[in-house]
C-alpha cells in the first residue's frame, strides 16, 4: 500500500476513535446539568448519585477526547500538509476559535465540576457545569462549521491555489452546516440516552433497583423517546440539503446508479462499481423520489451522471443502511420504553436486555454516519477545490505504516479498557455520602 | 521598519511571540505534570493518590496549550508547520501515544477494580517518560535544524534526557508547594537531584551546541547581543546556587518559602527558553525558514487576533480562578 491510502486509513482510524469521545460529552455534559438542576431543586440524593456516577464517565470520556483531539491537531501537518497549505487560511481561524473559545473553557471548568462540588458554593459548581456543557457545544459548533465548509465551501476565492476568505458569515453559516450541526448535536444527545439507559439497565439486571437506577432510566428513556423520531425528521432534511449540494452522495447513499423521474428506492443491494448496478436489488418503485424530492415522479440524479467523479458507492451505500437501521431500532425502543414508563408498568427482563445491548449503539450510527457524509465527499477533501490525493504528504510507507499499526493497537487497548471501566463503574461507583453535608469553604 | 507597518507585515512576529508563549506555558505548565508523573513510581505507594491527586484538576488545561501552540503554528505558519512535523513523523507520532496513555491513565486508575490499579499506576509512569523523552528529542532536533548524522542524533538524545530532568524537577518543586509531611521530604530531595542534573545537562549541551551548529557559536560572540546571552547562563547560575543552599533548609517550620522552589525552577526554565528562542531568531525553523517566509494570509492572520485579543484575558482569568479554587495542599481527589 502507499503512504497515501495509508494515511487515509490512519486519519479514519484516528476520527473515528475521536469522535466517539465528543459524541459523548456533548449531550452528556447537559444530562449532568439537568441532573444537577434536579438535585438542587428535590435534594434528592438520587440525582447526585447520578450526578457523580456520569461526572466519572464524563471525565473518562473527555480525557480520551482530548488526547485524540490532540493527536488529530497534528496529524494535519504530519500527513496532509496539503490541505493546510491550500485552505489554512479558512481552516486556521476555525480551528483556532475553537481552541480559544471552547476546549480552554471545558478543560478549566472541568477540574472544578469533577473535584469542586465540596470547594465553591453550589451555584458556582453548577455554573462550571454549565460552562463545560456549553463548551463541548460550542466546540463542536466550530468543528462542524469546518467540516460543513469542506463539504459545502461558500464565502471564499481561490488566489494562486490557495483559498482566501471573502465572508467568514458565509464561510461559518455556509449551506450545510445548520442541518450538519443540528443532526450531530441530536445524535450525541441519543448516544448518551442510550448509553444511560444501557447502563441503568445493566444495573437494575444486576439486581441494584434503587431509585437512582430507577430515576435514570426514566430519564434517559423519556431522551430517546423525543429525540429518536426528532432525529428522524432532521436527517431527512439533511438529505435534501445533500440533495441540492453534493447530488453524487445522495446517490451512492440511495445505490441509485441510473437517475430519472419516480425513481425506486433500494431496501438492499450488493451495489457492483465494475459493472457499474446492483446485485441482488430488492426496492420498492417511486418511493425514492418520493422521499428526495417530495414527488412522486420528482427528478433524481443517478451516479452515471458523475462517472469517476462521485465516491465508492458500496461502502456509503451500507454505512446509510447501518445509521438508519440503527436509527430505526432507537426509534422502535424509545418510545416503547417511554410508553411502558408513562403507563407505569415494568419494564420487561428482555427489554431491559435490549437497552443494555444498545449502550454502545449510538456510535455504531454515529460512526456510521459519519463515513457516509466523509466516504461521500471522496474524492474530494474539500468539495470542488482539493481532492484527497493532492494533499498527502510524502512519506515513507513503512513510517505510515508503523505509526498506524502503533495507533490501531493503542485504540484498541483504550477502547477495550473504556467499556469495561464504564460498565464497572456503573456497578461499583462509590455512592454518595451525605450530599446536604455543607461544601468546605476551603 | 516602515515596511512592518503596512499589509499587515507585523503580524507573523506577533504570531511568532505566540507561538512561542504559548510553547512556554505549556513546557512550564505541562512539565510539572509530567514531572510528577516520572516521580511517581519513586514515591511509597500510600503516597501516590496524593501526588496524582496534586496535578489532576490541571492537567487538562495544562496540555491544551500544547493544542493551542501546535493549533497557532499551524494556523500562522502553515509551511513551518508542515516541515517540522514532516521532519519530525516518528518522534511526533511516539509523543502523542505517549500523551494519550499519560492522560488516560490517571483517569483509568481510579475507575478499575483495585486489582488492576497497577497496572495503570506503570503506564502513567511510562507514558510520561516517553512524553518527555520525545519532546527533549524533538527540540533537540529542532534546534540542529534537522541535520542528519550521528552528531546530531546524539545531541538531541541527549536533548531528552535533559528534558526529562527538568521535568523531574519541576515536579519535585510543584510537589514540595502541594504537599506536605512525608511526601514534601520526599520532594526535596528529588528536586535536589533535579537541579544538578539540570545543571550538569546545560554546562554539557552549551559546550557541545556551538560545535553542532555555528550559527549558535557565531551569536555568543557577537557584541552586543553577546553580553545578553553571557548574563542569562549567569543569572541561571546564581538561582541554581540559591535554590541549592534554599532545598538544604526546606521544609521550614510553618511551611514558609515553600513556593520558593517552583518560583526559582520556572524562571530558570524560562530563561533557558528565552535564550533558545533569541538563538533562532529571526528562523522559525532554525537555518531553513524565516518568520516572515512561512506566515499565512495577513486577513486570515488578523481575524485570529481579534479572537485572541478578546479570549485571552478570559482564558488568563478562569486559569486563575481553577487554580485558585485548587490553592493549598492538595488532598486525595473526590468527586464528592
Amino acid at each position: 500500500m502507499d503512504a497515501f491510502v495509508l494515511s487515509r486509513i490512519q486519519f479514519a482510524a484516528n476520527i473515528t476513535f475521536h469522535i466517539l469521545f465528543p459524541s459523548i460529552t456533548i449531550g452528556l455534559g447537559w444530562l449532568l446539568l439537568y441532573f444537577k438542576f434536579r438535585f438542587q431543586r428535590s435534594k434528592d440524593e438520587k440525582w447526585m448519585e447520578l450526578y457523580f456516577l456520569f461526572t466519572k464517565i464524563f471525565a473518562l470520556s473527555f480525557s480520551l477526547g482530548v488526547v485524540s483531539g490532540v493527536t488529530m491537531s497534528f496529524q494535519f501537518g504530519t500527513n496532509w500538509p496539503g490541505y493546510m497549505n491550500t485552505v489554512g487560511n479558512i481552516a486556521g481561524p476555525l480551528l483556532a476559535y475553537e481552541v480559544l473559545t471552547a476546549f480552554f473553557l471545558e478543560a478549566s471548568m472541568l477540574g472544578i465540576m469533577l473535584f469542586g462540588f465540596r470547594r465553591v458554593k453550589p451555584w458556582v459548581h453548577s455554573l462550571a457545569t454549565f460552562l463545560v456543557a456549553a463548551g463541548t457545544t460550542l466546540s463542536a459548533f466550530w468543528i462542524l462549521a469546518l467540516n460543513s465548509w469542506m463539504h459545502t465551501p461558500t464565502g471564499f476565492e481561490m488566489i494562486e491555489g490557495v483559498a482566501h476568505a471573502t465572508s467568514w458569515k458565509e464561510v461559518i453559516f455556509n449551506p450545510s452546516m445548520p442541518y450538519r450541526f443540528v443532526h450531530a448535536v441530536l445524535a450525541s444527545g441519543l448516544t448518551v440516552a442510550f448509553l444511560g439507559a444501557g447502563l441503568m439497565a445493566y444495573k437494575q439486571l444486576k439486581g441494584d433497583n434503587g431509585p437512582a437506577a430507577r430515576a435514570g432510566l426514566r430519564s434517559c428513556l423519556f431522551l430517546a423517546a423525543v429525540l429518536a423520531p426528532l432525529q428522524l425528521f432532521v436527517g431527512d432534511l439533511h438529505g435534501t440539503n445533500t440533495r441540492d449540494h453534493q447530488p453524487q452522495k445522495l446517490a451512492a447513499m440511495e445505490g441509485l446508479w441510473e437517475g430519472g423521474e419516480g425513481v425506486h428506492l433500494t431496501l438492499f443491494a450488493l451495489p457492483d462499481e465494475e459493472a457499474r448496478e446492483n446485485r441482488f436489488e430488492v426496492s420498492i418503485p417511486k418511493l425514492g423520489s418520493l422521499i428526495v424530492t417530495r414527488d412522486l415522479n420528482g427528478y433524481v440524479r443517478g451516479l452515471n451522471a458523475f462517472e469517476g467523479e462521485h465516491p465508492p458507492v458500496a461502502p456509503v451505500f451500507w454505512a446509510f443502511r447501518v445509521m438508519v437501521g440503527m436509527g430505526m431500532l432507537m426509534i422502535l425502543s424509545g418510545l416503547y420504553g417511554g410508553w411502558m414508563l408513562l403507563k407505569k408498568r415494568e419494564l420487561p427482563r428482555r427489554f431491559l436486555q435490549l437497552l443494555q445491548a444498545m449502550t454502545f449503539a449510538g456510535w455504531v450510527a454515529t460512526v456510521a454516519g459519519w463515513y457516509v457524509t466523509e466516504i461521500g465527499r471522496q474524492p474530494w477533501l474539500v468539495q470542488g477545490v482539493l481532492k484527497s490525493k493532492d494533499a498527502v504528504a510524502d512519506l515513507p510507507p513503512a513510517n505510515v505504516g508503523a505509526t498506524l499499526a502503533a495507533y490501531l493497537v493503542t485504540y484498541g487497548i483504550l477502547l477495550v479498557a473504556y467499556m469495561t471501566a464504564v460498565f464497572y463503574l456503573t456497578l461499583h461507583a462509590k455512592r454518595s455520602g451525605d450530599v446536604n453535608r455543607k461544601p468546605n469553604p476551603t | 521598519m516602515n515596511d512592518l507597518m503596512q499589509d499587515g507585515a507585523w503580524l507573523p512576529f506577533v504570531f511568532a511571540f505566540l507561538i512561542g508563549l504559548s510553547m512556554l506555558l505549556y513546557a512550564v505548565l505541562d512539565g510539572y505534570d509530567l514531572g510528577v508523573g516520572l516521580l511517581s513510581p519513586f514515591a511509597p505507594r500510600s503516597n501516590r493518590d496524593r501526588m496524582i491527586g496534586s496535578i489532576g484538576p490541571f492537567w487538562d488545561a495544562n496540555e491544551t496549550w500544547l493544542v493551542l501552540g501546535v493549533g497557532l503554528l499551524l494556523v500562522a505558519f502553515p509551511a513551518a508547520h508542515g516541515l517540522v512535523l514532516g521532519e519530525l513523523y516518528l518522534p511526533v507520532a511516539l509523543m502523542l501515544i505517549g500523551l494519550i496513555f499519560r492522560g488516560v491513565s490517571f483517569d483509568f486508575r481510579k475507575k478499575v477494580a483495585p486489582e488492576k490499579q497497577a497496572r495503570w499506576d506503570r503506564i502513567f509512569f511510562l507514558s510520561s517518560l516517553v512524553v518527555a523523552l520525545s519532546q527533549g528529542y524533538m527540540v533537540g532536533r529542532f534546534v540542529v535544524g534537522f541535520q542528519p548524522g550521528w552528531v546530531s542524533e546524539v545531541f538531541s538524545i541527549f536533548f531528552g534526557f535533559l528534558v526529562v530532568a527538568g521535568y523531574g524537577l519541576m515536579g519535585a518543586c510543584w510537589l514540595i508547594l502541594k504537599t506536605e509531611d512525608e511526601l514534601q521530604r520526599f520532594a526535596v530531595k528529588w528536586a535536589r537531584l533535579g537541579i544538578w542534573s539540570m545543571v550538569a545537562g546545560a554546562v554539557l549541551s552549551s559546550i557541545a551546541a556551538p560545535f553542532v551548529d555555528t550559527r549558535i557559536y557565531d551569536r555568543m560572540f557577537a557584541f552586543p547581543e553577546a553580553t545578553l546571552l553571557i548574563a542569562m547562563p549567569l543569572v541561571s547560575m546564581l538561582l541554581t546556587v540559591i535554590m541549592h543552599f534554599l532545598l538544604g533548609a526546606l521544609p521550614m517550620p510553618g511551611d514558609r518559602l515553600s513556593a520558593m522552589p517552583f518560583a526559582i525552577s520556572v524562571s530558570i526554565f524560562v530563561l533557558g527558553f528565552v535564550g533558545l528562542v533569541y538563538s533562532f531568531h529571526p528562523y522559525i525553523v532554525p537555518g531553513q525558514l524565516r518568520i516572515v517566509e512561512a506566515a499565512a494570509a495577513p486577513e486570515s492572520l488578523k481575524v485570529i487576533l481579534i479572537g485572541t485579543g478578546i479570549v485571552f484575558p478570559f482564558l488568563i482569568g478562569y486559569t486563575i480562578f481553577a487554580y485558585r479554587v485548587f490553592r493549598g495542599k492538595a488532598t486525595d481527589l473526590s468527586y464528592d
